[in-house]
């Protein structure tokens, strides 16, 4: 079979894989941003209790392993009663995962908004929390969207996981072609030609182009 | 810290004829073994235009953030407009204030900084609207029309839908000075805003000071190394030193016959770095 055949044989797999890997990656990012920078601004509330909660999650999820985490949330919580479809376990196992890395960027990314923008907005009389919103939030995120990034490449490679509790992503589909046609090279070489064109002709051009427009928004263009 | 005993030398409200729109009552803010203030006492009458002068780590730019409350004090009391800023009446004493008693004593108070603090993500139009529309509650239509008229007012009209990093300098402090009186404080405060500033742009924002004092009728503290722009424009000179008031009087008085010697070494050391 050549690498024609091949691809016209097992190419709807493939694409379908392909399709439920994008989903995931899409649906993880977007709890990953909310979990970050919820956990990231309560890592800085004047409340120890607050800020105890964060870091708990903060340490757990960045000092364990994902695929640890991905089986707990998937076999164990149903001991305690949560029970999740295998997509939704998989995809917020990642988001969780990568929204802890997030809200260290999150934090770092507030703290590094120079003073006097906080001392300009409580000079206008601003609450704390109009201040965050409307002064310190715009400007931190884009000081932290290059390390964004770089977070979401991790979260793609990381939703590669999922196959493990047999979500039908790309990694789980190319492993069931192998299965039954032991074309190793074509079946995982396809995987890895599919991760990279995501990442480095979708994910980072977005980024990019995120980037330059918040850029364009402060009138930095 | 202070104890109940001290608090109760300071009175509830400042009452009666002349009271100062701005009082500081003994006030003492130190960090770590360094006194910055010591116990001191300025009063500042309403519409009055105080300069504050010094060298560098006299106190002076201190004053300026504990009365934006930038700072905290560690004893004494400072009256705004006949109330207490940095604390309030609980019962028949003061306490130390709280954030809602804070919002409600800022409001009259604005200040500009030494490196202007305009929100770089919004334009010169959007940094002066932002309070009036999100703090005071105004509508965008009245607010849009009272920072056009302060753009008017510093000269930036024409530059409103720029952001402030398209600004110079000089631009940029004009914007912060519309921004601060589109919240229409009765006590401005302005910390060294020249001194950021090129040499020969420092005249656009002196004159729209200038412009201020002759039009409106706004207390005024301002700390600055222009001393000549001192003279001509403050009703009263202070001169900092170890973090109290060494020396104060009219600028004349203060320029043209200072009585300390520490105020005369000061002002020949200004004078030969002309």
């Amino acid at each position: 079979m050549t690498y024609f055949e091949f691809l016209a044989q097992y190419g709807d797999r493939i694409l379908s894989g392909t399709l439920v890997t994008i989903g995931l990656t899409v649906l993880a990012a977007i709890l990953a941003v909310v979990v970050a920078l919820a956990a990231g601004l309560m890592r800085m509330a004047p409340n120890f209790a607050v800020r105890g909660v964060a870091t708990v999650y903060i340490e757990i999820f960045r000092g364990t392993s994902l695929l640890v985490q991905l089986y707990w949330i998937f076999f164990v919580l149903p001991l305690f009663g949560i029970t999740m479809e295998k997509f939704t376990a998989g995809f917020v196992a990642v988001g969780m995962n990568l929204g802890a890395y997030g809200a260290e960027l999150v934090r770092g990314a507030i703290l590094a908004v120079p003073k006097g923008q906080w001392e300009a907005g409580l000079a206008l009389n601003m609450s704390p929390a109009k201040r965050m919103v409307r002064v310190i939030l715009p400007q931190a995120v884009l000081i932290m969207l290059p390390g964004w990034g770089n977070l979401m490449i991790e979260l793609l490679k990381g939703t590669a996981l999922v196959a493990l509790i047999s979500v039908a992503d790309l990694m789980f589909q190319v492993k069931q072609i192998n299965g039954t046609t032991f074309m190793s090279a074509e079946s995982f070489g396809t995987a890895l030609i599919i991760y990279y064109v995501i990442a480095r002709f979708m994910l980072t051009p977005s980024m990019r182009w995120l980037e330059r427009f918040m850029r364009r928004k402060m009138g930095r263009a | 810290m202070m104890t109940n005993e001290s608090m109760s030398d300071f009175p509830l409200k400042l009452e009666g004829d002349n009271v100062p729109m701005v009082s500081f009552r003994k006030v003492t803010k130190s960090s770590g073994s360094l006194v910055v203030l010591d116990a001191l006492d300025l009063d500042v009458a309403e519409g009055e235009m105080v300069t504050v002068i010094g060298p560098s780590g006299s106190g002076k730019t201190t004053v300026l953030r504990m009365l934006m409350t930038l700072e905290k004090i560690n004893s004494g009391v400072i009256y705004v407009d006949g109330e207490p800023l940095t604390h309030m009446p609980n019962g028949s004493g003061l306490v130390p204030a709280d954030s809602r008693h804070l919002r409600k004593m800022r409001s009259k108070i604005g200040m500009c900084f030494q490196h202007f603090n305009l929100f770089p993500h919004m334009t010169a139009l959007e940094n002066c609207m932002e309070g009036p529309v999100h703090v005071l509650g105004l509508s965008r239509k009245e607010a849009r029309e009272r920072s056009e008229e302060l753009l008017e007012l510093v000269g930036m009209a024409d530059k409103r839908d720029q952001h402030p990093s398209r600004l110079s300098g000089g631009q940029q402090q004009r914007v912060a000075i519309a921004r601060a009186m589109a919240m229409r404080p009765k006590v401005m405060l302005f910390d060294e805003v020249t001194s950021a500033l090129d040499p020969e742009v420092i005249g656009e924002v002196t004159n729209v000071i200038r412009k201020l004092v002759a039009e409106h009728n706004l207390t005024m503290l301002m700390v600055t190394h222009q001393m000549g722009f001192a003279k001509d424009i403050s009703d009263r000179v202070c001169f900092f030193y170890g973090g109290s008031i060494e020396e104060q009087g009219t600028p004349e008085q203060l320029f043209g016959n200072p009585q300390k010697e520490r105020t005369q070494q000061f002002l020949s050391a200004v004078k030969e770095a002309i």
